[in-house]
């Protein structure tokens, strides 16, 4: 199997302005040409486009907006993970051998049709994603006696850390108290614990080893990947863990040949505010039980270890986009280039993404 | 419209099973999950537990577990000052109009 890296990146800013996916999608891809060295149009043999939105051939569209006449062009959903999904489908044709520089461009736009999973029948009327997001944070209070402070203060890291994001969607600091205090969207969730669906593009350039030094002195290899499936329907989820992001993790450590231990940075699916107290456990960033101190302590210590661009809460979430810019900003991170977001000396990163309430994850290990 | 809905259009809530696995096949489907025969359609028990539950303004919602299987979310109805966990609850109604709709309502247990 050929190594891969990410030798290239861009972002749009995550916004509520209804843009037409295509001109998203462009607007990132462009960047990305704009900022990697030796990048040009002849050379790329791939272009996945990740995006929930209903419309059709989008990799070609893509290409041709982008001047690109590609061997292999398409896209890739699978919800709030299609991100990460287009990545490891990318890493793949480039470690088979069947292509050395793909590009990977994901987006969505504010109202896109990918919140609701309609197939899931089981959710009644219920399957907004407010819904499994109340059940687990009511599990996880009635389990491990979490409070509403300790809840709100992965909202307070999150919104602190996306102010130097020049991406977020939210500049916007909120207190833990203004966020205990914000609008009850049901008796366990507040408005300030959810993260917000907006539009937003992030792309990335994958090559293969013998070409990435062509783009960057830095390549940032992906070592570890693991992903998992344990159903589509919500109603077959433990209420307390993330069983498919304990697999995905596990296998993702195994394949990079790392342990947890040696992450010094995470980008972590904080869809709502227990996803991350759940995930560092489940990802065994903090030991079991303690991903509340855990996250306290980052808070208290301005340790932005964890969600470092601010996560889905601070930054927002178009969910095509979503896994894409949590690689981008681990690459930056690695790269030494993440400005007043960088963590000292981070030699190893991790993505973590999921769908439909857990039902699946993708953990990524990447390393400079 | 799938038999599942078909039923459930008709206020009937069913699951499909596998005679030849012995099994309940949850979420609804045509064929087994286990042995892809075909399935055979019949009522649910009423007789359910509360897994978790929460509130959004007045309205009780809840995910219902039924013969220790199947786990629906819907609504509980009625008084719910005695509300618990674990409680045991009946299916009071169910239906599909633009959505897939279920109805509880606490029993003495």
């Amino acid at each position: 199997m050929k190594k891969v890296a990410v030798v290239g990146c861009g972002n749009t800013k995550f916004t509520k302005d209804k843009l037409p996916i295509e001109s998203l999608l462009l607007e990132s891809t462009k960047n990305v040409f704009d900022t990697t060295r030796n990048l040009s149009q002849d050379i790329v043999d791939g272009v996945i486009v990740s995006t929930n939105d209903n419309s059709k051939y989008l990799g070609a569209i893509l290409s041709e907006l982008s001047g690109i006449k590609p061997k292999i062009s398409h896209t890739v959903e699978h919800l709030c993970s299609s991100g990460t999904s287009a990545v490891i489908s990318g890493f793949s044709y480039i470690a088979s051998g069947l292509a050395d520089i793909i590009l990977i461009a994901g987006a969505d736009k504010i109202g896109n049709p990918g919140q609701v999973l309609e197939w899931d029948k089981s959710r009644g009327e219920f399957n907004h994603p407010i819904y499994w997001a109340s059940m687990f944070t009511k599990a996880h209070k009635r389990k491990f006696n979490t409070t509403e402070e300790e809840l709100a203060i992965v909202s307070a890291k999150n919104h602190k850390q996306a102010i130097d994001n020049p991406n977020a969607y939210s500049h916007k600091p909120y207190t833990v108290s203004e966020i205990m205090n914000s609008k009850n969207v049901t008796d366990d969730l507040r408005i300030l614990d959810c993260s917000y669906p907006c539009s937003g593009s992030s792309s990335i350039i994958l090559a293969s080893e013998d070409l990435a030094k062509k783009f960057t002195d830095l390549p940032i290899w992906i070592s570890g990947i693991g992903q998992k499936t344990n159903s589509a329907s919500f109603m077959k989820n433990q209420l307390t863990s993330f069983s498919s992001s304990v697999i995905a993790a596990n296998d993702a450590y195994n394949m990079a040949k790392t342990t947890s231990k040696e992450i010094d940075v995470a980008e972590i699916h904080d869809a709502f505010s227990v996803c991350e107290l759940m995930a560092v456990e489940d990802l065994n960033l903090a030991e079991r039980n303690t991903g509340a101190t855990y996250t306290r302590n980052l808070f208290n210590t301005e340790d932005r270890k964890i969600n470092p661009r601010g996560g889905l809460i601070g930054a927002g979430h178009p969910l095509g986009a979503t896994g894409i810019s949590q690689v981008v900003e681990i690459t930056q991170q690695l790269q030494n280039n993440a400005e007043k977001r960088q963590i000292s000396d981070a030699k190893k990163g991790l993505v973590h993404n999921m769908s439909a309430a857990a039902t699946s994850s993708s953990v990524l290990i990447l390393e400079s | 419209m799938t038999k599942f809905e078909e039923e459930l259009k008709m206020g009937n809530f069913v699951t499909s099973e596998c005679k030849h696995c012995d099994k309940i096949v949850w979420p609804p489907s045509d064929y087994c999950d286990n042995c892809f025969r075909d399935v055979n359609w019949r009522k649910v028990s009423q007789d359910g537990k509360i897994i978790e539950w929460s509130k959004k303004g007045n309205e009780v919602f809840c995910i219902a577990e039924f013969e220790k299987t199947i786990q629906i979310m819907g609504k509980i109805d009625g008084d719910v000052s005695a509300l618990k966990y674990g409680q045991m609850i009946k299916l009071t109604k169910c239906l599909l109009d633009d959505k897939h709709k279920f109805f509880f309502s606490l029993t003495n247990k």
